[in-house]
């Protein structure tokens, strides 16, 4: 079983979001970068697959010399080999149409993205390599068994969750679910130092093609002071929610 | 050149996220000046959208569609949009609609935003104000297609109320052969959604232990209201992870979230803070979390949340 996961390179959890550049530019500045959280559970799944079912498993990403760093740490973490499309992604077709192009010459049994990325949290990539490259696809999924050519999913609805079966060849938007936190992994020595050995291939982009720009971004506006209630004086709390919030 | 928003449905019944739904794409067509096309799939009665300013309806009735599926949906919404020479379409961020609205973009060529909170402003080019990393900023972003397909982000906009006479028309639609079978579908029974939710009581690490849920639960059935909870609390399998709320979790957007022992991760704020009114409960008056939220009380969540319950009871009781 050939997998390849994609893999988004954004701003860490915990990171300060600001801009430059007249609000135009996200600001790097200080900010630590990581795999796609999203991403990591699906890549975590895709290790299971190749310690278990003998998978081999490349990730790709689309971006420019910056997010090599996160590529080898997935090299680090077990990944077989890594192929960055030299481009800056302008949205998420863009992303979409590269990864496709990649497909139609290379061929996986399962493609593994994250739900959505945790930046510009657009929750269409894997949606559109699905339909771009016409592979079947499930998204907000939170658990899958691959027996043979056919796959067994489990995929969050709003109030529950699916039971789904289908063949491969397959795209999935994963999430928290495929493995638990506990089960991600930390780079050892060992794996730190087979990463720099393993194949980190760049690729011209395919394409320039576009749909949607992101043109400018903004903070929301500062909150106002919270109101402070007394423990003692729960009917006011009930009095504002009703009568200033109206939520009531 | 109409506008065309598909609105879900649940057993035939119109799910209430389409009120905001067609308010929003009312407006959107009156500024493009053109008129609205309201779809639904298997809904019998669509009287309850006539309230909301809906003149044209295109009702589409075939068993086959009664279990979702996105690729045969997108299809089916993709043949409408050509009948109708639809340019713009509107849909829900539910789960499903945001699984359906990439193979959308496809059939139609179409670009599409997610997690939209605004009409445009600008038409040319169009311009649209988005949520983007996870709540922390909003993005204008344009969609340089001639097809453009409008993710509305949950109460963002708001039901209007404008009553109408509405018509509609009977569609028959050529269906996909379905390659992605439900096996099962498990639904929580008789409790709320967070995604259809109005309000939703999260609970954190400040109560202890799965075993003193039960006040989240009080209040929330008081408050017809959802339960959610923070990281930590789905991480130790206090709550399933379903109920995680933040940043790698579910977002929630809804009128009023009260947050109980919760200390406020950067994270947990992400998720929640397009919801309009927070409430925080904690015994720490350093928790990060006031000064995100719009009213706080410092106060033990074990004293101060079952004497809240009982007395929006008795505020309930009198208000209805």
């Amino acid at each position: 079983m050939r997998i390849l996961v994609c893999i988004s390179h954004v701003p860490d959890t915990t990171s300060k979001i600001n801009f430059t550049d007249d609000n135009k530019v996200f600001d790097n500045q200080g900010v630590q970068f990581v795999i796609n959280p999203n991403d990591e559970f699906g890549l975590t799944r895709a290790m299971w697959f190749k310690e278990k079912q003998n998978a081999t498993v490349d990730v790709i990403n689309v971006g420019s010399s910056n997010t090599e760093p996160t590529l080898r740490k997935t090299l680090a973490i077990g990944a077989d080999k890594a192929i960055r499309i030299d481009a800056e992604p302008i949205d998420g077709f863009f992303v979409a149409k590269q990864i496709s192009e990649y497909l139609s010459s290379n061929q996986y049994d399962l493609i593994i993205a994250g739900r959505e990325s945790i930046d510009y949290n657009g929750g269409m990539v894997p949606g559109l390599i699905a339909g771009l490259s016409k592979i079947n696809f499930v998204t907000n999924c939170t658990s899958i068994e691959i027996d043979n050519k056919s796959a067994i999913l489990e995929r969050e609805i709003d109030g529950g969750k699916e039971i789904l079966n289908c063949d491969l060849p397959l795209i999935i938007g994963g999430q928290k679910g495929l493995v638990e936190e506990s089960d991600l992994r930390i780079p050892n020595m060992r794996g730190i130092m087979q990463a720099r050995q393993k194949p980190l291939e760049v690729l011209s982009p395919f394409s320039s093609d576009f749909k949607t720009n992101s043109v400018k971004f903004h903070k929301p506006a500062p909150r106002k002071e919270v109101k402070l209630i007394s423990p003692d004086n729960l009917e006011e709390l009930i009095d504002l929610l009703h009568n200033e919030a109206k939520v009531l | 050149m109409s506008v065309l928003t598909y609105i879900e449905s649940n057993k035939g019944k119109i799910k209430k996220s389409a009120f905001e739904l067609v308010s929003y794409s009312n407006e959107l067509a009156k500024q493009l000046g053109t008129e609205l096309v309201v779809l639904t799939i298997n809904v019998e009665d669509t009287n309850e959208l006539n309230k909301y300013g809906v003149s044209k309806i295109i009702k589409i009735s075939n068993s086959e569609l009664d279990n979702f599926d996105s690729k045969i949906f997108s299809n089916v919404i993709a043949q409408v949009a050509k009948h109708t020479n639809s340019n713009h379409i509107v849909i829900s961020s539910s789960l499903d609609s945001k699984y359906m609205a990439p193979l959308l973009a496809i059939e139609l060529d179409a670009g599409y935003l997610s997690n939209v909170v605004e009409l445009p402003s600008k038409l040319n080019p169009f311009t649209i104000k988005r949520t983007c990393f996870t709540n922390k900023a909003f993005c204008e972003s344009t969609i340089e297609s001639d097809i453009k397909i409008i993710g509305l982000s949950g109460n963002a906009f708001g039901a209007i109320e404008n009553e109408t006479n509405s018509s509609s028309e009977n569609l028959e639609v050529s269906l996909l052969d379905r390659k992605i079978t439900v096996k099962s579908t498990e639904k929580v029974s008789g409790k709320i959604s967070i995604a259809d939710a109005d309000i939703v009581v999260s609970g954190g690490r400040g109560l202890k232990g799965p075993e003193n849920w039960n006040i989240i639960e009080d209040l929330a059935e008081t408050l017809g209201a959802a339960t959610s909870c923070s990281k930590p609390v789905s991480d130790m399998g206090w709550r399933p992870h379903s109920e995680h709320v933040g940043q790698t979790g579910k977002p929630v957007a809804t009128n009023l979230y009260i947050a109980i022992g919760i200390s406020g991760a950067i994270q947990h704020l992400a998720g929640i803070n397009s919801s309009k009114i927070k409430v925080v409960i904690n015994n720490d008056p350093e928790a990060p979390f006031f000064k995100a939220a719009d009213y706080g009380v410092v106060g033990d969540a074990f004293d101060v949340v079952p004497r809240l319950n009982a007395k929006l009871k008795a505020f309930k009781a009198q208000n209805s």
